[in-house]
């Protein structure tokens, strides 16, 4: 009885089923079918459309020279510099804090009301629109710690915003660490901040660098924040206490003032391809690190 | 020994608390900045306003409100049941090699920053609108006009902006369906359609709708996408064709030059919009909790 159950259910799932299938039955289904068509084709239009646009405008000159007259001409020199600066202070700052909050959630906190406001807490930031990040940036670091328009102040706004991720993706990974691993270490001897550092943490590497790669994402993409808070200058910034554009921010503008098709087109490839490559990063690590940790257990 | 380690454990708790004294921080400035000029200017007033002419000094609302209610009510009516089938889909009827593009696939939508999405509208979808829906519209309503810069195309790219939230939700609440079901459905009779409608997803009910209060907070916080598609008039909108200002845009295109009283009017928007997002993503929350979150 078990056994023609299941050959039924199979069968049913290959669709070879002895009930009739009536027209109703299949529209339904060719409609799904359809929508789910039609995703993939909006997400395929998006990013080919931008890509084909934009390719052929890349080359080394794009890359190497500083934009002129507001981004109509020239590269985007100083534009990828001020991104790669912003987005190292970001992440300078949110890794530490992230990587310890988790350890102190996964590995320290009991279940008690203070936790419970920690998780909602960190929640609740995830939650946040970028744009009330952006005001938060702006009253708090450029005004009231008077950062000014700088690339601290964007890296102070940014960490803020990759700080959920972080921390989520660190405790995923510090969780999949067997107890057995803690047991032994506590077992020679170890105290618990020693097994930490040099048992628990060794083996969630993988995971808390995927979080890391997402938040260099979301740190790299993020536009209306940065816009409010590091400034939309185009000189190459030289501290971290200068203002500076970010390629999102560059793209919004172009886009926005009809300065230079090809450059708009070129610096949103620009864009989606380190997307992609981020992405492609992020699973290769997270495949391997599932590998690993399936061979463990 | 012992010391040492009470003081590490110390210093990770109170980086654990920077998360939650952040959200702390931001409540209160935002607050701070925003309520002086809700409470000179009157809430009902402030909110039910219909104009907002910063240069005149009189700020209300109401247009962006509506604004940001129209864009994300049109977003969630072609985003919602597409994300939905997709998440059929995905769940029930593709066969696990396309799965495997499918969802990398949903990922990187996810991956690609807001303001690229809001530069393909502008470049593609708002000439779309002008030169080929509104021909199609005009035949209907002679007086129909639009510059392109409009809700429908707000509304569509926020479509696609809020489907791989939607879809990745679902998904796991329609999965999370106990085989059970499905095998008492069809053992009594119900094709795999009525099967689909009538037992999967009642029983992912909580998990679907809690999708799609979150893809609405996202809708509703989106700032880039809609600022370059909308057209920015702080009008209260006729018909889908009307360019609106949604009350995320209002905020980043006139920060940078707005005077004094500006900015707080301003602060007082985001207070508007923080309130509505905390309110969105309590209730997400809470379905999650309240309907059986199995």
């Amino acid at each position: 009885m078990a056994v023609n159950t299941k050959v039924y259910i199979e069968n049913w799932m290959r669709g070879k089923g002895k009930k009739k299938i009536n027209i109703k039955e299949k529209m339904a289904l060719t409609w799904i079918y359809l929508v789910a068509v039609l995703t993939i084709l909006a997400l395929l239009s998006i990013v080919g459309y931008v890509l084909l646009n934009g390719v052929k405008h890349i080359n080394l000159d794009f890359f190497m020279q500083e934009p002129k007259s507001m981004g109509r001409k020239g590269g985007i020199f100083s534009i990828i510099v001020g991104t790669i600066y912003l987005t190292l202070v970001s992440i300078a700052i949110a890794t530490p804090i992230g990587v310890a909050s988790a350890i102190y959630l996964t590995e320290y906190a009991k279940e008690n009301k203070l936790v419970k406001v920690i998780r909602f807490g960190t929640e609740t930031l995830a939650g946040i629109p970028s744009i009330i990040f952006g005001l938060f940036g702006f009253v708090f670091f450029v005004i009231f710690l008077k950062l000014r328009w700088s690339i601290l102040s964007g890296g102070l706004t940014l960490a803020l915003m990759i700080l959920p991720t972080l921390i989520r993706a660190t405790e995923e990974a510090i969780k999949t660490v067997p107890q057995s691993y803690r047991e032994g270490s506590f077992a020679l001897g170890a105290t618990k901040w020693q097994t930490i550092v040099k048992v628990v943490l060794p083996s969630s590497t993988s995971g808390i660098l995927t979080g890391l790669i997402l938040g260099i994402g979301r740190a790299v993409g993020e536009t209306a924040a940065v816009m409010l808070t590091a400034g939309s200058s185009l000189g190459v910034p030289k501290s971290i206490f200068d203002p500076a554009r970010t390629m999102s921010v560059h793209l919004y503008l172009l886009a926005s003032e009809g300065l230079s098709k090809e450059k708009t087109f070129a610096t949103a490839s620009v864009l989606i391809i380190f997307v992609l490559c981020i992405n492609f990063i992020a699973n290769m690590i997270a495949n391997k690190y599932i590998k690993n940790t399936k061979a463990i257990s | 020994m012992k010391k040492y380690e009470k003081i590490i454990e110390a210093f990770l708790l109170i980086c654990a608390t920077v998360a939650t004294l952040s959200v702390f921080l931001i409540t209160f400035f935002i607050f701070k900045e925003g309520l002086p000029i809700l409470k000179e200017y009157g809430i009902i007033h402030f909110v039910f306003g219909k104009t907002w002419s910063p240069t005149n000094g009189s700020y209300g609302a109401f247009p962006m409100i509506m604004g940001s209610i129209s864009v994300t009510l049109g977003a969630l009516i072609i985003g919602v049941p597409m994300g939905i089938s997709c998440a059929v889909f995905l769940a029930e009827i593709a066969p696990k090699s396309i799965v495997k593009i499918f969802k990398p696939a949903i990922e990187l939508l996810a991956g690609i920053p807001s303001v690229v999405y809001g530069f393909f509208g502008l470049a593609i979808l708002v000439p779309l609108i002008r030169m080929h829906i509104l021909p199609i519209i005009q035949k209907f309503n002679g007086e129909a006009y639009t510059s392109g810069y409009s809700i429908l195309a707000g509304a569509m790219i926020l479509a696609v902006m809020i489907l791989p939230t939607i879809v990745n939700i679902s998904e796991n609440a329609i999965r999370s369906v106990p085989i059970e079901y499905k095998q008492g459905s069809l053992a009594l009779g119900a094709t795999q359609f009525e099967t689909i409608i009538k037992v999967i997803l009642p029983a992912a009910k909580s998990g679907i709708i809690t999708s799609v209060v979150l893809g609405m907070g996202r809708a509703v916080g989106e700032t880039m996408a809609v600022i370059l598609v909308t057209g920015n008039m702080p009008k209260v909108p006729g018909s889908v064709l009307d360019s609106v200002s949604t009350l995320t845009g209002t905020i980043a295109m006139e920060m940078g030059y707005a005077t004094p009283t500006h900015q707080k009017a301003l602060f007082a928007t985001g207070v508007i919009l923080f309130v509505f997002i905390m309110l969105l993503n309590v209730s997400a929350t809470w379905t999650m909790k309240r309907l059986g979150g199995e």
